[in-house]
């Protein structure tokens, strides 16, 4: 099968700033791949290399199996969601949403009627008289989507999609798209800083930071087997363990990662690791309680219902040693 | 307990004025507003109003008196062969002038817009700045000697052999002339010369604020440059066309300096004015030229609403 896109070593520098930096990257068919890393890490050039909108200066690009080096973007079969949507505000939801269709010379009559269609896919259907001024946050995002998915290209790209939006909506619009992408079968890009998004939206995804690629892999794989003392802090604020401290948790001489999860506090009486409460923080399904043992901080998470300690509290501490991930690569 | 008091205390005029006008918010926007709301409408509209009650009037043809009884009279003479051929030539001469300077002034003003930042924008602004900076007519002047026969564009001419070629153009009838300078083709390039800093800088702003996300959207759906510009940069643009537009267009429509020093003395509704007023003292006849821009402009915007160049604004 060939990859919907492929990376080979493919970099973008500005100047002396390496944006993007030697990325080799795979996407499967029909994948729903998420691209996570901090704002400046590279995330959001690599979508603009894939719709065109910047040229490598290395490397090559591969669109199902085809050198775009010389494709310009209206010749990519790749359409994108741009983060402020960029809809046309002097046209109508209707025809911002035929756009693409007319451009390229499609019936005047089998384009509004396509549109229709896309509206209703969207869930907006009688809206296309509108114009986007009129529409709140939500519903210009679902027209941005119906006017890139009516070309129905073979990528879909998503830049920060969902960043606009307010928590209630954003959760609504996850699942949403999700199911969009499992009907049509399109294989989506999309970039996010958000790393619960990214865990929970994503079949695989691509940790970038300082222009490379980080870790690839399923969520599961980013999460719990984080390769880099980077990926470990950055997706979902893991313990990030020094040799020394591993050691003390019982672990080889090497960085690891512990999930907050997976320490409990418990009476600090016979167990082998104690130490004292300095910070709590209430998280709603539960609080975070910071210890400071040897050195070192963890974080604990204690599930909403039971004990917590005050801070300056002693406390002990109990993992299960299997959650104790040593880290194999540097950095 | 802090003795920090929860109120400040006044301190003199500056406070009390402060406090007045956020007690009565409509007093500040009443103080702001008189002057220029007494400038506009007494002094300008008034003697606007002043000028088309004149062109109401009409002039005794035997002792050069105005009779001040109201009549259309004027207005009868306006469409007279002589007065409507000044008001076609004008609004001719307008009218190009204006495509003129619109097709010349979009790509500078596209650049600014779009590529240059920081110094270069600078430079941009200077370099459309720096002609309203020196006199009018030394401008004018000036390019009355670029385009005199013995001038560097004669002498340009001549040197890459196209010299007979400009000559033979400016045999026409139609625009031709002795030389440059004295044919109507003059007096459109000057207007165009003077007038575009008027075209670039609305057209520049309009364009800055089209984002450029949407012009990656139109060519990310699928649209060539060229549609991209027909079907998204040209309408969003079109507000600041039209502003601009409306500069180009009512000062040529005005103008009664250029067409004197540039061009075959062929007369323009500002000269008619200028002259029906001063040395002709036929004042109704004046005015009622004068109302002819104004109704022009009034159909103008009329248009350029109808056609939905303010809907992006």
């Amino acid at each position: 099968m060939t990859a919907a896109v492929e990376f080979q070593s493919v970099s973008r520098h500005f100047g002396s700033t390496r944006a993007v930096d030697g990325v080799d990257l795979t996407i499967a068919e029909g994948a729903f791949f998420a691209m996570l890393g901090p704002s400046g890490s590279g995330k959001t050039t690599c979508l603009r290399l894939i719709s065109g909108f910047e040229k490598p200066t290395g490397g090559v690009i591969r669109i199902f199996g085809q050198d775009v080096s010389d494709v310009p973007p209206n010749r990519r079969n790749v359409n994108t969601v741009f983060q402020d949507y960029a809809l046309f505000p002097h046209m109508t939801v209707r025809d911002n949403v035929a756009y693409g269709l007319m451009v390229k010379g499609v019936d005047r009559r089998v384009r509004l009627e396509r549109a229709e269609e896309m509206l209703a896919l969207v869930k907006l259907p009688g809206f296309g008289d509108r114009r986007p001024g009129q529409l709140s946050g939500g519903q210009r995002q679902r027209v941005a989507l119906a006017r890139a998915l009516v070309n129905e290209p073979r990528v879909l790209l998503l830049d920060e999609p969902l960043g606009a939006l307010d928590l209630k909506l954003r959760e609504a619009m996850q699942d949403e798209l999700k199911a969009l992408q499992k009907r049509l079968g399109i294989t989506f890009v999309f970039v996010t800083h958000d790393q619960h998004e990214a865990l929970s939206m994503a079949d695989s995804l691509a940790v970038f930071n300082e222009g490379r690629i980080a870790q690839i892999g399923t969520p599961e794989d980013i999460y719990v087997r984080p390769q880099t003392r980077f990926v470990a802090d950055f997706v979902g604020s893991s313990n990030v363990l020094p040799p020394e401290v591993t050691r003390t948790f019982g672990g080889p001489s090497a960085w690891a990662s512990l999930r907050p999860e997976a320490l409990r506090v418990v009476v600090p009486d016979g167990v082998a690791l104690s130490g004292t409460v300095t910070a709590l923080r209430y998280l709603g399904a539960g609080s975070r309680v910071t210890v400071a043992l040897g050195g070192a901080e963890v974080a604990a998470l204690v599930p909403s219902g039971q004990a917590v300690p005050t801070v300056g509290a002693t406390v002990g501490l109990a993992f299960d040693p299997a959650a104790l991930h040593v880290m194999g690569g540097e950095g | 307990m802090t003795s920090r008091p929860a109120i400040l205390p006044e301190r003199g005029l500056a406070d009390r004025l402060t406090a007045t006008f956020w007690r009565h918010p409509r007093l500040l926007l009443a103080v702001l507003l008189a002057p220029p709301l007494l400038w506009l409408g007494v002094v300008y509209l008034g003697s606007l109003s002043a000028l088309l009650l004149q062109s109401f009037f009409s002039i005794d043809e035997f002792s050069g008196v105005v009779k001040q009884e109201l009549t259309l009279k004027t207005y009868a003479e306006l469409v007279r062969a002589q007065n409507l051929d000044i008001i076609l030539r004008t609004l001719l001469m307008a009218a190009l002038v204006t495509v003129a300077s619109a097709i010349i002034a979009f790509p500078i003003a596209y650049y600014a817009a779009r590529f240059a930042r920081g110094r270069w924008k600078a430079v941009f602004y200077l370099g459309v700045m720096l002609p309203l900076w020196s006199s009018y007519l030394v401008k004018v002047y000036a390019w009355k000697l670029i385009l005199a026969r013995e001038g560097i564009v004669t002498w340009f001419a001549d040197h890459i052999g196209a010299g007979p070629l400009m000559a033979r153009a400016l045999e026409e009838q139609w625009f031709g002339g002795s030389s440059l300078s004295t044919s109507p083709v003059g007096t459109f390039i000057v207007f165009v010369y003077i007038w575009m800093p008027y075209m670039i800088l609305p057209m520049q702003a309009a364009l800055e604020r089209v984002p450029g996300s949407m012009l990656e959207a139109s060519a990310d759906l699928g649209a060539t440059r060229a549609q991209t510009f027909r079907t998204v940069i040209f309408p969003l643009a079109l507000p600041g066309i039209v502003a601009g537009s409306i500069f180009t267009f009512s000062l040529t429509l005005g103008d009664y300096i250029i067409p004197q020093i540039i061009g075959n003395s062929a007369r323009f509704i500002g000269l008619a004015v200028y002259q029906f007023q001063g040395t002709a003292g036929n004042l109704p006849l004046a005015a009622a030229f004068a109302v002819v821009p104004i109704v022009i402009m009034l159909i103008y915007l009329a248009i350029a609403k109808r056609m939905g160049a303010f809907d992006a604004l």
